[in-house]
């Protein structure tokens, strides 16, 4: 629907929307995060819910204990192998649409912990992650601006074409494949379909940023 | 005439057979509004479980429509993507060791049950004790009796050997 057309009706005291808007205004109002922390990065999770910060304002103040009725996975803190096909299982549990919120270093990288022969660099190694906050831990506010940036991605997601979500498209998989705990690592260490290792263009050794010089 | 007056059997019998009667049908029809029609008021006799119905239907609407639109939309939309760890049990992320469907020891059963004796003792002596300021020997000896029926079913979980953890 026109925009401007939009905002004229509204002027005139008429709402109008469509199917997608309101489906996408429904899912992003009430985005319920499923209650499991890994380390301390929970500790500020668990502030954002509580009164001063607040996170029922955005309608994600339901944490649930079960991943049946969770949209939402905070991944807040270490993974450590031994955690990772855990947290990977209950990802497979949660129902469509589910989204995945890269809480802290660790939970992007591995953190200060990155070279320890116990720690997954990484959530994003085994399923696909939606938003990554920063942050070690990240503050609160930090928290809240990486959720509003996933309703904001909500909002802009397509019912049907090319372009719309994993979730309506059939041929996406809904499930990924569980790593086992090996002797001596995650076996497989990566999942190659959801994490591509970033490039390193060898080129541009030497030169700054932009490769110009 | 008030409107909630409501006709007898005999009034409506005169106004639907047109007999001429001091307060007919016809002439309440004609006034004392017109605007209100009080045809259905008089003719569906009692109508007063019509709202039951109506709030009947709501209630059926509610509790059905989400579940059809959600039906339509899964239709229309999201495709359906069960799986192997999606279906399985659920246990806080690990894979489920055995069958849920276990035995367990009547002992906690029967732990539960004894719990009773002193929880319903708790719940009726209190009241005795606060409410109850003449209390004479007849009150006395009800309480006592009640406070014995408990106590023999105490007294016979351990003459059965109920309360040694075995």
């Amino acid at each position: 629907m026109d925009e401007a057309l939009k905002n004229e009706l509204s002027k005139q005291g008429i709402f109008a929307t469509t199917l997608q808007d309101l489906y996408n205004w429904g899912r992003r109002s009430s985005l319920w995060p499923l209650n499991f922390g890994l380390a301390c990065c929970a500790i500020e999770m668990i502030a954002t819910t509580m009164a001063r910060y607040d996170l029922a304002r955005f309608g994600a103040e339901v944490f649930r204990p079960s991943p049946r009725q969770a949209d939402l996975m905070i991944v807040a803190g270490t993974i450590t192998k031994k955690m990772a096909p855990q947290v990977v299982r209950l990802y497979n549990q949660m129902p469509e649409p589910k989204y995945v919120i890269s809480m802290g270093a660790c939970a992007i990288s591995g953190g200060p912990f990155k070279q320890g022969y116990n720690v997954l660099k990484g959530i994003d190694r085994y399923i696909p992650v939606d938003i990554y906050i920063p942050g070690c831990p990240p503050r609160p506010e930090a928290l809240i601006e990486g959720f509003m940036a996933l309703q904001k991605k909500i909002d802009e997601q397509q019912l049907t074409g090319e372009n719309r979500p994993r979730h309506l498209n059939a041929d996406e998989p809904s499930e990924f494949p569980i790593p086992t705990f090996g002797p001596h690592d995650l076996q497989p260490p990566r999942n190659r379909d959801v994490w591509h290792p970033p490039l390193v263009n060898i080129t541009t050794i030497g030169r700054d940023d932009a490769g110009t010089t | 005439m008030s409107r909630q007056h409501r006709y007898t059997s005999h009034e409506v019998t005169a106004a639907r057979v047109g007999r001429p009667s001091g307060r007919t049908l016809k002439n309440e029809l004609a006034g004392p509004n017109p605007n209100i029609c009080y045809l259905g008021y008089v003719k569906m006799g009692n109508v007063s479980y019509l709202p039951i119905l109506v709030l009947l239907l709501g209630a059926v609407g509610f509790a059905v429509a989400p579940l059809a639109l959600a039906w339509l939309w899964a239709k229309k939309f999201s495709p359906a993507k069960p799986g192997r760890s999606k279906n399985a049990v659920y246990e806080c992320g690990l894979e489920a060791s055995d069958d849920a469907w276990v035995q367990f020891k009547p002992g906690y059963y029967l732990y539960a049950i004894l719990f009773l004796v002193f929880d319903v003792e708790i719940v009726f002596l209190l009241p005795f004790a606060t409410a109850l300021t003449g209390f004479g020997i007849g009150e006395c000896l009800a309480l006592l009796s009640f406070l014995f029926l408990l106590i023999a079913g105490l007294a016979w979980a351990y003459q059965k050997k109920v309360l040694t953890w075995t």
